[in-house]
């Protein structure tokens, strides 16, 4: 792949086109070693585990990346994300995203950065009650992101989900500013890229797989990339995703 | 004082509340088809020092809209009333 050539070209020349990732730890966390391998192994960026009692998140600059990884925090008890919203690092979190800082959420990650009010919406329980785990399709509804500005708006890419309550939801109101600022990132669709009901395993509104804030530095979705990059798993899919955001970084900065 | 707050936290009307319908698809295999709809919500109950029932009340609402519901998906009512320790 050129890209990748040219990544580790410039990384070999100049240090500082690393980019920097935190991968938070909460209690019920089950994607943080996934994520950290992913991000470190093969995708060769410099990686730090964050406990989520830890506030101090001061070693990041906003160029850096926040990644908030999947999992059951806190047992998923009251409602997903609910309890880990109050997290002491948290509040660091919001503060980071505030001033620019990119924070990167998959599945329970996602349900976490939707009750901290980092991203509009909510999860639901799936419209089938079920906890569904499988490889399907989605699609990237806009290039306008550092997570999917190297993808092909063509091409479905096949990733898994792993959840019960993956139903995106808000309010009329709140879906008009989304659609309006071209806030979705992916949509579920089948394996030809056709998004419709049939494409839809949970019921969310307009399909919506992944979504990012106004300001476009916080990301969230319910399928996991980080799972599928590597050959020997037999679906590297979710590279271009990691990619784009590690190449975004260093077009702004380069 | 101690005040004891019952909280009931239900589904925003207009959202599908899955775990309602698979409850009443149950309760349709059993005779029992008179019963046509079927919401679940949370009862939580907490108890709570204050000076006053104004000020429980203003604590029981701040926690409601802090973390106990997501005002994007659900609706709460309680009922509050003054208990021996």
């Amino acid at each position: 792949m050129p890209f990748q050539f040219l990544n580790i070209y410039v990384h070999s020349l100049f240090l500082i086109f690393y980019m920097k990732f935190g991968v938070i730890i909460f209690p019920g966390s089950n994607c943080d070693k996934d994520l950290i391998h992913v991000l470190k192994d093969v995708m060769g960026q410099e990686v730090h585990e964050l406990w989520h009692k830890d506030s101090d998140i001061s070693q990041f600059t906003t160029e850096d990346c926040i990644m908030l990884p999947g999992g059951f925090s806190f047992g998923d008890y009251l409602r997903t994300g609910a309890i880990a919203r109050f997290s002491p690092i948290m509040e660091s979190v919001i503060d980071f995203a505030n001033r620019g800082g990119k924070v990167w959420g998959i599945c329970n990650g996602f349900q976490i950065l939707c009750e901290a009010g980092l991203l509009p919406g909510v999860l639901l329980r799936n419209n089938g009650q079920q906890f569904i785990c499988k490889n399907l399709y989605i699609k990237p509804n806009t290039t306008n992101s550092a997570i999917t500005n190297t993808l092909s708006l063509d091409r479905a890419l096949k990733i898994p989900i792993a959840h019960a309550e993956g139903r995106f939801f808000a309010d009329e109101k709140a879906m008009a500013e989304i659609v309006a600022n071209d806030q979705i990132l992916f949509k579920y669709c089948d394996e030809n890229g056709q998004v419709s009901d049939a494409s839809n395993p949970n019921g969310s509104l307009l399909n919506i797989a992944g979504i990012c804030n106004k300001n476009r530095n916080v990301f969230g979705m319910m399928p996991h990339p980080e799972r599928c990059t590597e050959d020997i798993l037999g679906n590297t899919d979710g590279r271009g995703l990691f990619e784009s955001l590690i190449k975004a970084e260093i077009l702004v900065n380069g | 004082m101690i005040y004891l707050a019952e909280i009931d936290i239900m589904p925003l009307r207009e959202l599908l509340d899955p775990q309602g319908k698979a409850v009443e698809n149950g309760l349709s295999k059993m005779n029992l088809s008179s019963i046509k709809t079927v919401r679940i919500g949370k009862h939580i109950t907490l108890k709570l020092e204050a000076s006053s029932e104004t000020e429980a009340k203003a604590k029981v609402e701040e926690a409601c809209n802090k973390l106990l519901v997501n005002r994007i998906m659900e609706n709460f009512v309680y009922k509050i009333s003054q208990v021996q320790e």
